[in-house]
């Protein structure tokens, strides 16, 4: 039996908005094992990359953390003070890899510059030596390691990605969470990225979080899978259970929303209308205004999440 | 065969690439990026025919000469037997904008964000002058949203686009694109920019309008997946050139070109055992510059199967390599 490396248990973190508070992530419970990735789907609007800014500790103003804990490897991190958190878990036990961040390199300086400022600040490392090491995790992800010399216009967006995920390991995390690392890439460099990920997984033994809301790519790389619906749960198992068994009607319906390769479908599902206003969420299960079988206690008491088979759990009430 | 309502042929597009001060003193040749480098495809009447590619292979630029906004370098563009390139009064170009509409990707930035929805369909009643009175444009206004199911309409043709979901906003856009009755509508990546949930309903909303305005597609993407699904013909186009074409199925179910092969073989299918594989992809390197396109075939320094002495030296035709399956490739049977 391996470890729970990251155990998060009734998370809440609502952002204080003028409007009103939006409960982006409400009241999560999962664990993520040592080695292990966990795959994070849902619309746009579920919650899922606020999830990952929590886990992070830096939910973005004006969110707070409002409720449960965070363990990572036993450590509670929900009220560790800010320069605990910089100097002791950010990128050295989590680091996160930002959607659209290859965008983000500054132009001005070379790859190297910006890669090897983590190592002299946190690990208090010469240049030499920095070089070095940031040279060796280029070569990890497959760049030449005279890639620290160049700027970041003289890459492509392939190169670009690796280089990202090159400076979120450069501190060795124990877990990386990767949010949409493949949107906007060309479908054959796609697929070089998510090879790469899954080397990473093989080599380092890394354990990782992958947000996505193509199922698709989660189904090629996550070995559990939880899917998110306005800010909650609505179902977390094994890949296979998840993808050949979906208990849950709105895991269902995504899944047959996805137009397949090598198959002849008729007609493609959708899911009418759109995900709720998470200031004002719906009573009850939040997806009864658009599930087809909802019942009266769909409208009236919040579903919790069941087991409906060995590590396979769906929150709904027809279960 | 019915005739086809489109037709293109020779189509080529370079755009020039400015010289510096000293590479015009120096007298160096101008150099030009070739996006678009002679294809040739038909689309009959009521078809889908998706242009498939990564991007900067020349598949949008072919949509925009296919709509007027950009004029070909070379080759000619039929519309119903009528070629589009000697167009040039004000005039027939409106008409001819009549019979070709286009969606566009991104439904946040094609639309004015300071016209309500009334708006935005009535522009091009207005300036084609359709509906006398603003009745009459109202009630072809209420009908286009009631088509793309944006009903009851008068709650939504108050609304400014920023007040509509995303899915919402693109059946506007499809709305828009239909009001006037087109032949032929250019569909530039309409679905890659929402999520999957309403992907599909835009798919199904798409393909109900074909039969019911009998409208034929071309539909522009990246996404062999959705291709297969919408699509009846495709062409997969590499570095301004078509590489492969043909039935949407033969093509995915059975590709010939390795550049094909490598895009089939990229895509990720939603099928839980592939994690456990680490696959080798068919192919090398990055996309090349189309400012210095390869010289022979222009897919040889990436192609695993390249031949030296014939791949990098000779141009390949597009040969017919079974009957409606085409193929650019020297090696095409052979690999």
């Amino acid at each position: 039996m391996t470890k729970n490396i990251l155990e998060v248990k009734n998370l809440k973190m609502y952002y204080f908005a003028s409007r009103g508070v939006v409960k982006a992530v409400d009241d999560l419970t999962f664990n993520i094992k040592k080695g292990e990735v966990l795959g994070l789907a849902g619309e746009s609007g579920c919650g899922k990359s606020s999830l990952g800014f929590t886990l992070m500790g830096m939910p973005t103003p004006p969110g707070k953390i409002v409720g449960g804990s965070i363990k990572m490897e036993g450590r509670e991190l929900v009220g560790l003070p800010e320069d605990v958190l910089r100097k002791e878990i950010r990128w050295q036990k989590i680091a996160m890899i930002f959607q659209g961040a290859m965008n983000a390199l500054n132009p001005v300086y070379t790859v190297g510059y910006q890669m090897i400022e983590p190592l002299l600040y946190h690990m208090g490392m010469e240049r030499e030596e920095a070089l070095d090491k940031a040279q060796k995790y280029l070569e990890l992800v497959g760049l030449a390691p005279d890639i620290v010399y160049r700027y970041p216009h003289e890459l492509s967006g392939g190169m670009k990605q690796r280089v990202i995920i090159a400076m979120a390991l450069l501190l060795e995390p124990e877990l990386v969470i990767a949010d949409e690392p493949t949107t906007a890439l060309d479908v054959v460099v796609q697929a070089q990225i998510i090879n790469l990920m899954k080397k990473l997984k093989k080599e380092l033994g890394l354990s990782m979080i992958f947000i996505t809301h193509d199922l698709s790519i989660l189904a090629e790389i996550s070995d559990r899978i939880a899917i998110m619906y306005a800010g909650k749960i609505v179902e977390l198992g094994d890949s296979k259970k998840v993808y050949y068994e979906p208990a849950h009607p709105y895991t269902q319906k995504l899944l047959a929303a996805i137009p397949r390769l090598h198959e002849d479908v008729e007609r493609l599902e959708f899911i009418p209308g759109q995900p709720p206003n998470l200031i004002t969420p719906p009573t009850g299960c939040r997806f009864h205004p658009r599930c087809p079988y909802a019942m009266e206690v769909c409208r009236e008491q919040i579903p919790e999440l069941k087991e409906v088979d060995k590590d396979h759990y769906a929150a709904c009430w027809l279960l | 065969m019915s005739e086809p309502v489109l037709k293109v042929e020779k189509l080529k597009k370079y755009f020039p690439i400015k010289r510096g001060l000293f590479e015009a003193l120096t007298g160096h040749p101008e150099r030009v990026v070739r996006a678009v480098d002679g294809i040739n495809f038909e689309i009959r009447k009521q078809e889908v025919f998706a242009l498939v590619g990564e991007s900067g292979c020349g598949k949008s630029t072919t949509g925009k000469l296919i709509m007027k906004l950009w004029e070909p370098t070379d080759g000619s563009i039929y519309l119903e037997g009528q070629d589009v390139t000697e167009l040039k009064t004000q005039e027939e170009i409106r008409d001819y904008r009549r019979k070709v509409q286009m969606i566009f990707q991104d439904p946040f930035s094609s639309m004015n964000p300071r016209f309500r929805i009334y708006d935005v369909l009535e522009e091009p009643l207005l300036i084609h002058g359709i509906g006398e009175t603003r009745a009459e444009r109202e009630e072809i206004i209420h009908k286009a949203l009631e088509m793309v199911r944006i009903t009851p309409p008068e709650d939504y043709v108050g609304r400014f686009p920023h007040q509509l979901s995303g899915g919402q906003r693109q059946r506007v856009a499809i709305a828009r694109s239909l009001i006037l009755n087109p032949t032929f509508i250019v569909a530039d990546e309409p679905v890659s920019m929402l999520d999957v949930s309403i992907r599909a309903e835009i798919l199904e909303l798409m393909k109900e309008l074909k039969e019911k305005m009998s409208v034929t597609y071309l539909y522009i993407t990246h996404d062999m997946s959705t291709a297969r699904y919408f699509a009846d013909y495709m062409a997969i186009m590499y570095l301004g050139r078509i590489v492969e074409m043909g039935p949407a199925k033969v093509v995915i179910d059975n590709p010939i070109h390795p550049y094909t092969r490598a895009l089939l073989a990229a895509v990720p299918e939603p099928i839980p055992e592939r994690r456990e594989i680490i696959k080798e992809l068919p192919i090398k390197g990055e996309v090349p510059n189309a400012a210095n396109i390869p010289p022979g075939c222009r897919f040889h320094p990436r192609c695993i199967y390249m031949e030296k002495g014939l791949c990098d030296v000779k141009h390949p035709q597009l040969i017919e390599y079974e009957h409606g399956h085409w193929v650019e490739c020297h090696l095409a049977g052979k690999i």
